[in-house]
């Protein structure tokens, strides 16, 4: 103020005079106590002069806070009631300039700092300011208009700023750019901001020219003001001219200022904020010392968040960091709360597909017949009982306001009026007053009448009773009775006191709105009978009093008379203490005395009340609220007779109030289920508030009516349309129909503040009625619909409702699905019923998490409430269909038989043909298998000769069954390759060799083997598979001996380990005897191959080193044909690979017969064999290589002719390997492909650790030599994976063992490797088909005694280092067996290979050792991969201690945690049972014997029991020997004793596991197959036990012939 | 043979013929048929498998493959489950002139005695990715079934994936003997004994 004064004298003494006009105006105004100044523009035209004046001082100054408060604002009427609605107003409007003000501010900032002319200016200036203003009080959207040039000034804002400092830049020389900025940002002068008035004016203009003609449009009094602004844009014109010449004279022209752009950049990196793209670490997200929180992880549903990518969220985190209040951006889990990702993972548009071709897809049309949609919603009738549409009809007669915005005093004070005229009706019809009276009339009579009957002397005790009673009654009937008195009368009295208010309200305002008289009709009435029935009341009342003050007077007396005898025997006990005490403490208890004596007080006797007093009491009370004696009746009437002042005589504020009611219309919208459906049509509100709308709308529903709404607005005006309120319709009942439904009025009320500028008091605005302001009200807008809502009737009468049975679900369901509580209350939490059906009706969600509490309550809830069954029943309904019952089922046979079947029970998983009658089921199809289940747990013993094994073989037989039984399941589970065939992706590799085989040529010179293709094993029949066996060759087979041969062989037994594997020829040289190399034909071997008990042979080639050549052919026929993987993998079956030498004899002995022709006799002589298990040529697909034959350690008539050879070079070779070797070639036609092992995880008591460090060192390993076996980890009997140097502990071998010979000696070492080897054989591909290995420890091992080479190799290798020999496991890959594990010794620098099945040993570098590739070594701490090139033994290194050749396991990284041993700490032998030994000899002497003669049955078999007894002793001795070096002797004895026989035989030694391998090694040596007549037989069985129960059997067979 | 009195097997007896195959672009196929049964059913006459000729489509019948291939086979049978499926499988050159098969496709026998016609929709087996079909395409090894068995069997299924790809038409005709005895009753209640029907069709002159 003070400033814009100042500067106003600066600029013109004409405008300072002005001002000064101004303010005396202002103060005349202040002073005038004018009462029709309260609205001061509805007050009629100001005097233009003032009006003049003020609009130009605003002009002048618009910066400081003056112009409002110049605007001749209405001067506070010192005592009208309007005082405070007024001030508000006003506030209101100082608020609103201010903040134009601001805004002019900011527009001028933009637009152009230069000053303008200033003529220009202020004429558009005054506009303006005039305009806001007047804006601001009538209009609101002109408000909004504002507020919108508001917002896009502030945008320009940017753009300007940008333009400023280029234009600064080039406009100002002599500022440095610096000034020129401040100028710009800084602080503004007032002159500057004055101009800027002025732009934004210009902007304005336009809009406010329309604004300003709506105005006169609409008020004709704004119309005389726009006038006034006319003239006074004239006046204003001429004065300012001088002062636009002036400011053009300030103009300057500067040269353009450059900016440098690193200056450019400084600057803006002052304003500008760029956010960094690094990451937010999460405590600065979270509010300090908070834990994020991941809702996900407590199982929560939270959704996918959408994408974003991280720098633009990295981004996006900075800048709202720096926000005000940022951090509310942020989630519980430091992230920027999103809602989940809206993006559907599926597209939801289905791809087109043409039927026809030609037409394009998108063009194809397709008829469809339109279809009535009927059941969408989930709340929709069921489409079943679906009759047709339901109809609501919903009436809406009409509004009335209880208070609105416009109404003026007198209209509050009807509504008032009018109310309380309700209530006097609503009491008047209950007549409560009335009621009580006669009550109490009825009950002081019933008094009376028994206290006239008691006097009589017919009192009854109940009478008596009752009177007390009724007295009781009486007074709470009086008091009732008084109290709705003194209601009434409080009505009347307040419907009197707003009729008087009103009454001098209109005298006071001089006119009339309401058409409201009351009527205060009097009823005479007979005074004398009044007072009468007045006086005769009060008495009544008196006597009544009077009674019940005796008789608490007389209750109150005998309480007083208890007390005050207590006080006097209490003050009697307090005297006498008193006197006792005294002599003792006198003073100190004469205190205490009087403290407690002070307690007691003496009870004050109740005081009778008077009569007087209790009349003077009723009749005070009688005054107060009843009706006077004499007095009339009063009976209020409310009539709307009145007649409403014109509104010409009205005073402008009223007129005003008036205008604005008639612009003012109403209407509803009605909303189903929150879908607006229709609305009425727009009424004006009428000036008694009420609009009248009679419109009846016809819904026709489908879905169930959830929620009917009404919305209330109420519309201002041509633009505006505010909502007043909403009311909610309940649905009705489907007995309420149309016609019967009753007009229901529905309150509503709004809490919206509206202040207005003329009569109206507004709503949410206080005023009052009284002068002092004192006793202020406020009232809302309120006020009540009148509807009806009710089901149609339809044309035939019938009610359109929907079904009953549905409609309380759809109700129910309608409004409180959500909340539990909601829906069926508090006490139906515990009715279970209820609230299980609830959370069926609401269609809960079980899987939400809020709702697990509630599924769980009602889940236990509802399965406890029905009969609790004691067993679970997964399909309820299963009884229902069970026509036979189960014990009958169990008696069919052919059910049973089904049913085995179905389960893949072995027995009957071929079964074919189940017959179709009980009867033809035998009884016996079952009795094998029921033997099998009863045997389980029975050990027989005859099968297997030794109780001990079988034990163990039927401990083997149930882990086989489980396991299997584990496989059958795992069978079930498919790959595409079992189903379909493909082409493997050929890889690049492949492609180029595939190329480059093009080149090659078509027949090569040395063939290779083709990949033939591989078969599953599961399409195939008998005779579809078979067993080639291709024989190529063998080297050193035994030769035949003359019969008396004089040659002795040095022994052999003492040679070293170093001799046997040194490279040089060995000291005996085959040169020392040239005479045989000249005899006669030495040997004719011939090969036969068994299998399956078929014989297939070769031609006979003759010499030692046959050369065969031939492929023999063997049908393959699975058990049971069953050609499934799993049968395959259990064939038993061994391939035996016999060499025989063909003998050729004269059959004719005669001489003479001779010529005639020649009849020899063919004769053949076992020799040797190999045996191939059948699973070994299954999962190896084919074997090829060179075996050594297994030839008994004595051949009867034959000799190792190893020194014969004529052939320089293989000398070394042969003699190095002694013994027998054949090449073969087996494989299967066609190639099947093993069973993959099963696909399983085996749990594990390993460290998760050295787990882990298992998966990596095995992914190195395989990643650079894929085909070698790098074995860590193995599977133990329980089925849990073991680590596997755990199996490797040194164990000492059996005593007995040891005690024979030294124990470091070779001797030791080859007898513990032979005692391994005795231990039965039993693949693990044969007992657990499929199953991966399973490694049994070494007392499980010799506890079963049956074990493959795992087993053998580890107690081999743990016994070798019992023994002190360094030994390892080597896992590698041998033939026959495939896949193996052998043992490594180091012996003497030497490294020794034993095979552990066998028991033989073979240096590095022997060509024959079987052992072909090493993978792993495996010692008791560490594990070695072979990193080296090769794998086979004799080109590797041993030596581990090279990291470079053995990749170690446990290394410096990985130290070794020192795993306890899996082994036990010492192995507990048995000892030998000799006894048991040779009676399992004598019964496996018979059982052979029992089968020779079985397999020649047409011949007669006679047995040398003299050669039997002789082998027999003679067995012991090679048992000794373990079959080395006796022969020699042997023979020569056996020659000696046999003399005149020719005898053939040989010993064959086994281990004993069963007698069916003996049978079957005997059968295979073709023994029995000598048809001579006159042959003899021998057999002989020895059977040496070794601790432990290890056996190794000797049969001895031998023919003989004698000798002519 | 069973006594007359006491039937102790069901005989299915099944002829008819592969009429008849629309496999549109496809030219030059042929078809392998054989019958899946269960374990209780043993064929008695006739032949499990088969293989047509090639036939080529016509002018007159652009779209379809005419074999006219008869079916004749009886079954015996104790247990009407494993009833005997017909699996058709086609095959035909492609483009290089390698046989690939066009199609598998299954159907049970009809239970019911009478004349039935079967339309099975074909289908084969798809690569297991893009580079494969190529590569299959280009070699002429397509995907195949190892067995053409697997289509009459539901175990396994689900890890193969199959296109479909033409159809096939079979129709058959069915007897069976001793199904009733047995107390199978297959035929529908309308029709009985459809050889004492009056035959209303022809009119009495």
């Amino acid at each position: 103020m003070i400033i814009m004064e100042e500067e106003l004298l600066d600029e013109d003494p004409a405008q300072v005079e002005r001002l000064r006009r101004i303010v005396t105006t202002r103060r005349q105004k202040r002073k005038k106590p004018s009462r029709r100044l309260q609205l001061p523009e509805a007050a009629g035209p100001p005097e233009p002069r003032g009006e003049h004046n003020s609009r130009g001082s605003m002009a002048a100054g618009p910066s400081g806070a003056a112009p409002p408060a110049l605007r001749e604002l209405p001067p506070l009427p010192p005592a009208s009631r309007t005082a405070s609605a007024e001030f508000s107003v006003r506030e209101r409007m100082r608020e609103k300039l201010k903040a134009t003000r601001s805004k002019a501010e900011i527009t001028l900032l933009q637009e152009d700092p230069s000053p303008r002319p200033r003529r220009l200016k202020s004429i558009r200036e005054r506009k303006t300011e005039v305009k806001v203003d007047k804006v601001f009080d009538n209009d609101k959207p002109r408000k909004m208009q504002e507020d919108e040039s508001h917002l896009s000034s502030t945008i320009k804002f940017r753009d300007s700023v940008k333009k400023l400092k280029q234009k600064s830049a080039i406009q100002n020389d002599f500022p440095s750019a610096e000034e020129a900025y401040n100028f710009f940002t800084f602080n503004f002068d007032p002159e500057p901001e004055s101009i800027k008035a002025g732009a934004k004016k210009r902007n304005e203009l336009n809009e406010e020219e329309e604004a300003e003609e709506e105005c006169i449009e609409t008020h004709e009094v704004e119309q005389e003001e726009g006038e006034t602004d006319e003239d006074v844009r004239l006046v204003k014109d001429d004065d300012l001219l001088t002062v636009g010449q002036a400011a053009e004279d300030l103009i300057v022209m500067k040269p353009a200022v450059c900016e440098s752009y690193s200056e450019q950049l400084k600057k803006e990196k002052e304003f500008l904020f760029t956010p960094s793209k690094l990451a937010v670490p999460t405590s600065e997200k979270m509010p300090e010392n908070v834990q994020p929180r991941y809702l996900e992880d407590e199982g929560i549903y939270t959704g996918e968040r959408p994408f974003v990518s991280q720098s633009n969220q990295n981004i996006l985190e900075n800048r709202i960091l720096r926000q005000e209040k940022g951090k509310e951006w942020f989630g519980d889990d430091g992230k920027i709360l999103a809602l989940p990702n809206p993006i559907k993972q599926s597209s939801t548009r289905p791809p087109i597909f043409s039927s026809e071709e030609g037409i394009a897809p998108e063009l194809e049309t397709v008829y469809r017949k339109a279809i009535k949609m009927t059941a969408a919603n989930q709340y929709l009738v069921g489409p079943g009982d679906f009759q047709g549409p339901c109809q609501l009809d919903i009436d809406i007669s009409g509004l009335i306001f209880t208070h609105h915005p416009c109404f003026s005093r007198e209209h509050v004070l009807a509504a008032k009026l009018a109310q309380l005229y309700d209530q006097y009706l609503a009491r008047k019809q209950k007549n409560l007053t009335k009621l009580l009276t006669d009550k109490l009339h009825a009950l002081r009579n019933a008094v009376q009448c028994r206290i006239d009957s008691g006097d009589a002397g017919v009192s009854s005790p109940v009478a008596q009773q009752s009177i007390p009673e009724y007295k009781i009654e009486i007074r709470q009937t009086r008091r009732l009775r008084d109290a709705e008195q003194e209601k009434d009368r409080m009505l009347l009295n307040t419907i009197i006191k707003v009729w008087k208010q009103m009454k001098s309200l209109r005298d006071f305002q001089k006119f009339t709105n309401t058409p409201m008289k009351l009527y205060l009709r009097k009823e005479e009435v007979d005074q004398r009978l009044d007072e009468k029935a007045y006086e005769e009341e009060i008495q009544a009342e008196i006597n009544e009093l009077l009674e019940e003050h005796m008789e608490e007077y007389e209750k109150k007396m005998e309480e007083y008379k208890t007390e005050l005898r207590e006080w006097k025997s209490w003050k009697k006990a307090q005297k006498s203490k008193k006197k006792k005490k005294k002599d003792i403490h006198e003073e100190e208890e004469s205190l205490e005395d009087c403290d407690l004596s002070e307690e007691r007080v003496k009870p004050i006797p109740p005081k009778m009340a008077s009569n007087l007093e209790i009349e003077q009491q009723v009749r005070e009370k009688a005054d107060s609220c009843r009706r006077k004696p004499g007095e009339p009746v009063l009976i209020p009437e409310l009539i709307l007779s009145g007649s409403i002042t014109p509104t010409e005589m009205c005073p402008r504020a009223e007129v005003l109030r008036r205008e604005d009611v008639k612009k003012r219309s109403a209407f509803i919208k009605v909303l189903f289920n929150s879908k607006e459906v229709s609305r009425t049509v727009t009424h004006p509100i009428s000036s008694d508030f009420r609009v009248h709308f009679g419109q009846v709308f016809n819904l026709q529903i489908l879905n169930w009516p959830e929620s009917l709404k009404l919305q209330i607005y109420e519309t201002t005006g041509m633009s505006s349309t505010t909502l007043l309120a909403e009311v909610f319709l309940p649905v009705p009942d489907t007995t309420v129909l149309t016609g019967s439904a009753p007009m229901e009025e529905i309150e509503f009320s709004s809490s919206q503040r509206v202040v207005l500028d003329h009569e109206g008091v507004g709503s949410g605005v206080s005023f009052s009625f009284e002068a002092d302001d004192s006793n202020k009200m406020t009232l809302m807008t309120s006020g009540k619909v009148s509807n009806s809502v009710s089901w149609a009737v339809g044309e035939k009468g019938d009610p359109l409702i929907p079904p009953v049975s549905q409609q309380n679900t759809g109700i129910v369901s309608a409004l409180k699905n959500i909340d539990a509580i909601a829906s069926i209350g508090t006490s139906g939490l515990t009715d279970m019923k209820k609230l299980a059906k609830w959370a069926v009706e609401a269609k809960l969600d079980p899987n939400d998490p809020n709702n697990a509490d509630l599924m769980q309550l009602i889940m236990i809830a509802t399965s406890g409430e029905a009969l609790v069954p004691d067993f679970f029943r997964l399909e309820q309904l299963q009884q229902e269909f069970n026509f036979v019952s189960d014990e009958e089922f169990n008696r069919s046979k052919r059910f049973r038989l089904l049913e085995l079947r179905n389960g893949e029970v072995a027995e009957f998983r071929n079964y074919k043909q189940v017959p179709l009658l009980e009867r033809e089921i035998s009884e016996k199809i079952f009795q094998d298998y029921e033997k099998r289940l009863q045997e389980r747990d029975v050990v027989d013993s005859k099968n297997y000769l030794d109780a001990h094994r079988a034990v163990v073989a039927s401990y083997l037989q149930k882990v086989r069954e489980s396991v299997i039984n584990r496989f059958l399941i795992a069978k079930h589970h498919f790959l595409l390759s079992d189903l379909v065939n493909e082409e493997e992706m050929p890889s690049l590799g492949i492609l180029g060799l595939s190329l480059f085989k093009l080149a090659e040529p078509k027949r090569p010179l040395k063939p290779r083997r083709k990949e033939r293709k591989k078969v599953t094993a599961q399409n195939l029949s008998d005779g579809d598979i078979k067993l080639l066996v291709n024989i190529i060759r063998a080297f050193d087979i035994p030769v035949r001996k003359p019969v008396m041969s004089k040659l002795q062989q040095p022994s052999k037994s003492s040679r070293s380990f170093n001799e046997m594997f040194a490279a040089s020829p060995s000291a005996q040289s085959p040169t020392d005897i040239p005479d045989w190399a000249f005899n006669q034909v030495l040997v004719r071997p011939f090969v036969e191959v068994s299998f399956q008990r078929t014989v297939c042979r070769t031609t006979t080639a003759e010499g030692p080193n046959p050369n065969w050549n031939e492929e023999l052919e063997l049908p393959f026929r699975a058990p049971n044909g069953d050609y499934s993987t799993h049968s395959l993998q259990s064939v038993k079956d061994e391939v035996f690979i016999n060499v025989f030498d063909e003998v050729l004899h004269d059959a004719v002995e005669d001489d003479h017969e001779r010529g005639s022709g020649i009849r020899t006799h063919a004769e053949r002589h076992w020799l040797g064999c190999v045996k191939i298990p059948f699973t070994t040529i299954y999962f190896q697909a084919r074997i090829d290589g060179t075996f050594k034959v297994d030839i008994p350690p004595v051949l009867l008539g034959y000799s190792k002719e190893k020194h014969l050879g004529i052939e320089r070079s293989y000398d070394s070779v042969r003699n190095l390997s002694e013994g027998s070797y054949i090449t073969l070639f087996i494989t299967i036609e066609p190639q099947l492909i093993p069973g993959e092992s099963v696909r399983e995880k085996f749990d594990t008591q390993e460290d998760e650790k050295l787990l882990q460090a298992v998966e990596k060192y095995e992914a190195e390993c395989t990643s650079k030599f894929p085909s070698r076996q790098c074995l860590t980890t193995v599977i133990d009997l329980n089925g849990k994976t073991v680590f596997i140097t755990r199996y490797i502990k040194p164990l000492n071998p059996p005593q007995e063992l040891l005690e024979a010979v030294p124990s470091s000696s070779q001797t030791a070492a080859e007898l513990v490797a032979r005692y391994v080897a005795l231990i039965p054989f039993l693949p693990d591909s044969v007992s657990f088909a499929g199953i991966c290995d399973l490694w049994s420890t070494s007392d499980q091992f010799l506890y079963l005694l049956a074990g493959d080479e795992e087993e053998h190799a580890v107690l081999l290798c743990n016994y070798f280092l019992g023994m002190g020999k360094k030994a390892w496991l080597i896992i590698g890959n041998a033939i026959p067996e495939g896949p193996t594990a052998y043992v490594l010794t180091l012996e003497q620098s030497q490294y020794v290979i034993w095979n552990p099945s066998t028991g033989c040993f073979y240096g590095q570098y022997d060509t024959f050792c079987p052992l072909k590739n090493v993978y792993c070594l495996i010692s008791c701490d560490n594990v070695w991969f072979n990193m080296q090139e090769y794998d086979s033994p004799v080109r590797i290194n041993f030596d581990i201690s090279k990291p470079k050749l053995w990749r170690s396991f446990f290394s410096r990284s990985l130290p070794y945690p020192g795993l306890c041993s899996v082994q036990p700490e010492e192995l507990v032998y048995q000892p030998s049972d000799k006894a048991a030994a040779m009676e399992l000899q004598g019964r496996i002497e018979k059982v052979l014997k029992d089968k020779i003669m079985e397999w020649r049955p047409r011949h007669l078999t006679r047995w040398n029991r003299y050669c039997t007894s002789t082998l027999r002793n003679f067995l012991p001795l090679l048992e000794q020997n373990q079959g080395k070096d006796v022969e020699d002797d042997h023979q020569a004895e056996l020659q000696k004793q046999l003399g005149d026989y020719r005898v053939s035989g040989f010993p064959i030694h086994m281990p004993f596991s069963e007698v069916r391998p003996l049978i079957e090694a005997v059968h295979s040596t073709g023994v029995h197959t000598i048809d001579i007549a006159n042959v003899e037989f021998a057999l002989a069985v020895y059977i040496h036990a070794y601790p432990q129960n290890v056996l190794s059997v000797w049969v001895y067979v031998a023919s003989l012939v004698r000798n002519r | 043979m069973a006594a007359a009195g006491s039937p102790s097997v069901f005989l299915l007896a099944v002829n008819g013929q592969i009429e008849s195959g629309q496999f549109p672009g496809y030219d030059d196929l042929y078809c392998k048929f054989c019958f899946v049964y269960g374990q209780d059913w043993v064929p008695t006459a006739g032949l499990e498998e088969g293989i047509s000729q090639i036939t080529s489509t016509s002018d007159v019948s652009p779209t379809t493959l005419v074999w006219n291939f008869p079916i004749d086979i009886t079954f015996k049978s104790t247990n009407p489950s494993g009833w005997p499926q017909i699996v058709v499988s086609v095959y035909g050159p492609d483009f290089f002139g390698n046989d690939v098969v066009r199609g598998y496709g299954a159907v049970h026998v009809p239970f019911t005695p009478g004349r039935h016609t079967r339309t099975i929709a074909m289908f084969v087996p798809e690569s297991t990715s893009r580079l494969q079909k190529f590569t299959s395409w280009f070699t002429g090894r397509r995907p195949e079934f190892t067995d053409p068995r697997v289509v009459a069997k539901g175990e396994g299924r689900e890890v193969t994936r199959v296109r479909s790809q033409g159809f096939v038409t079979i129709s058959f005709n069915v007897v069976t003997k001793d199904m009733k005895k047995l107390g199978y009753d297959v035929s529908p209640s309308d029709m009985q004994n459809p050889s004492l029907v009056p035959t209303e069709g022809i009119p009495k002159y």
